[in-house]
């Protein structure tokens, strides 16, 4: 962005001008200038072009594609055997792409991979770890394989974080998988990463550990940028600021889970429940203008309506549910699930439902 | 080199929390032991044998034959298996550096066993008048450490190439075993065993080490096929990204 900032001042070069005057003119403004612009562009910090990953004839991922910003927390949503964990292994300079090529913070995956693998934090899926040393000792061998400045200080500050202070002497290999995890998740911070890959960091953690994990990726994600994989869709909804789903080594569909909801819903979707017969206020509905569609409900006098786009036919259907008699027990809108969405976006030509 | 030593630190440390390592330092101790104890008796008894540095050693060779691969087996297959491996190699730390420093710790872990056994030339030498040969024992164990640093890259590089110790182990021990008995074909005269000959591992030692020889070949002979098995370990670790 920089190199272009010169044609812009050429116009302050006035001709009466004494030449010392406009040289500090100039380079005060345009430093003011590049400050502006770092803080108003968003730093790409993961820029992923048509990676691709054969292991034999086998592509685990094809021509993918994207990138992400200082601040922004990545989701990376897909079946399992999607390429997550492949993608995941090329950024964090764990094997080459077959072809195809990725920066991170900048720096090549391949031919820089060291200057990669200093600034990338990394929780694998399968957490590594020495059972046999405790959460300290591990954290200290990483420390200075990292060559962490004021190791000591980091280490308290990074148990604190994931709060695990109280086992910092415990071995690992007596520690639960939920602190197991903590500690992998330590580990992949202890060096203040500028991007922060993490492969499934919430599995095998209990509720209440996966809300305060979330809530930490979360504050990291503010002034980093994270890349994280998961196959549960609520935390990609929670978590993340874009959503990447990926099936097949490719790449589905990307956009911000608000986005993707209302792109995929459509036409919004009632359910209407009364006290009367399924039949009976189907009928009814069915005849409606604005209603495209009537189906049975899960139970007896519940119906699904789908109204044709744009309409609002809530206060028609509470109107002729009323008119004709019936009880109306309820009427509310069903938002289509980030679930639905992944599962008709992955769903590779599924068998049509056989009617019994 | 930092990155070297902070990995053969952990290793080494790693060693003494180890059952492995005892099970190692304690066979060692206990066959040399017998050993000795065996030598010393029927020396007092009054047979031929002139007792020098070179009881505790033979035996000792022999024992480290199936001890290092029994300490290099788990250096890169544990850490293979349990994914510790991806985590090293996501450090901004180089292949041969893990190479290099998993070697180094299991040298240094080996150095002190070995230094261990320098009790019993120090117990012939005070049973012994005027005692025992100094020379012969400075070559003999130097002799000792550049074999010793060979064959645990030898185990190192094997133990790059599976996920599993127990198979590291087994081809390790064949390897050394093969290097072992690859000089009893060097006796006749054609060029085949010349080469074997020269390639037997036992033999550089056995023939003039050992017998207070100390010679630029033979220290170069330990020393490049160290490196070279070194050397290959960190080809087998690198290759391991391409898969």
């Amino acid at each position: 962005m920089t190199w272009v900032l010169p044609f812009l001042y050429s116009d302050r070069r006035g001709k009466y001008a004494p030449k010392e005057a406009v040289k500090s003119t100039y380079r005060r403004q345009r430093a003011v200038d590049v400050l502006f612009l770092r803080l108003s562009v968003k730093q790409v910090m993961i820029q992923v072009e048509g990676l691709t990953k054969y292991y034999g004839d086998h592509p685990a991922i094809v021509g993918l594609t994207f990138h992400a910003g200082v601040g922004e927390i990545l989701g990376f949503l897909g079946p399992n055997g999607a390429g997550k964990t492949t993608t995941m292994r090329i950024l964090t300079g764990y094997m080459p792409p077959s072809s195809g090529t990725a920066r991170v913070a900048g720096y090549d995956v391949v031919d820089q991979s060291l200057e990669v693998r200093r600034r990338v934090g990394y929780l694998p899926e399968t957490v590594p770890l020495y059972p046999e040393m405790s959460v300290v000792e591990y954290l200290e061998f990483m420390g200075s394989l990292r060559r962490v400045k004021k190791l000591d200080e980091r280490i308290e500050a990074v148990l604190e974080e994931v709060s695990l202070e109280e086992r910092a002497g415990s071995f690992i290999g007596n520690l639960s998988k939920g602190l197991r995890q903590r500690v992998g998740l330590a580990q992949a911070l202890l060096h203040e990463p500028e991007v922060l890959i993490l492969d499934e960091p919430t599995i095998g953690l209990d509720p209440a550990q996966i809300i305060e994990v979330r809530k930490l990726i979360q504050e990291i994600g503010r002034s980093r940028t994270v890349l994280l994989s998961t196959h549960i869709l609520s935390e990609a909804q929670q978590v993340c600021d874009r959503v990447l789903i990926i099936n097949h080594g490719e790449i589905v569909v990307e956009d911000s889970p608000g986005n993707l909801q209302a792109q995929l819903a459509g036409a919004e979707r009632l359910i209407v429940v009364t006290a009367s017969e399924t039949a009976e206020l189907a009928r009814l509905l069915e005849r409606l203008p604005g209603v495209a569609e009537v189906k049975q409900g899960m139970n007896e006098g519940e119906v699904q309506v789908t109204c044709t786009a744009g309409n609002d036919v809530r206060p028609l259907i509470a109107r002729k549910v009323v008119e004709a008699g019936m009880d109306l027990l309820e009427l509310r809108p069903v938002g289509v699930s980030l679930e639905d969405i992944f599962l008709q976006l992955t769903r590779e030509e599924a068998a049509p439902p056989v009617e019994a | 080199m930092r990155n070297v030593w902070i990995i053969a630190s952990r290793e080494f440390r790693q060693y003494f929390i180890s059952p492995v390592a005892y099970a190692v330092a304690a066979s060692i101790y206990l066959i040399l032991g017998g050993i000795f104890f065996i030598n010393i008796y029927f020396a007092i008894r009054g047979s031929q044998i002139d007792p020098d540095g070179r009881i505790v050693l033979g035996p000792l060779v022999t024992i480290l034959l199936f001890a290092t691969p029994a300490v290099t087996m788990r250096l890169l297959a544990e850490e293979h298996r349990m994914g510790t491996l991806e985590l090293l190699l996501t450090a901004p730390v180089r292949d041969w550096e893990v190479i290099v420093g998993k070697w180094l710790g299991a040298f240094g872990f080996m150095l002190v066993i070995v230094a261990f056994t320098w009790v019993y030339p120090y117990i012939l030498n005070r049973m012994t008048d005027p005692g025992i040969d100094q020379g012969i024992l400075v070559s003999a164990y130097l002799g000792l450490v550049l074999l010793l640093s060979t064959m645990l890259a030898i185990g190192v590089l094997i133990s790059a190439m599976f996920k599993n110790p127990m198979a590291a182990f087994f081809v390790a021990l064949a390897i050394l075993l093969v290097l072992w008995i690859v000089g009893s074909l060097g006796s006749g005269a054609g060029v085949g065993s010349q080469i074997a000959g020269s390639l037997s591992l036992v033999d550089r030692y056995y023939n003039n080490l050992y017998r207070g020889i100390i010679s630029l070949p033979d220290v170069l002979y330990f020393v490049s096929l160290t490196i070279l098995a070194l050397v290959f370990g960190s080809q087998i670790v690198e290759s391991r990204r391409w898969r």
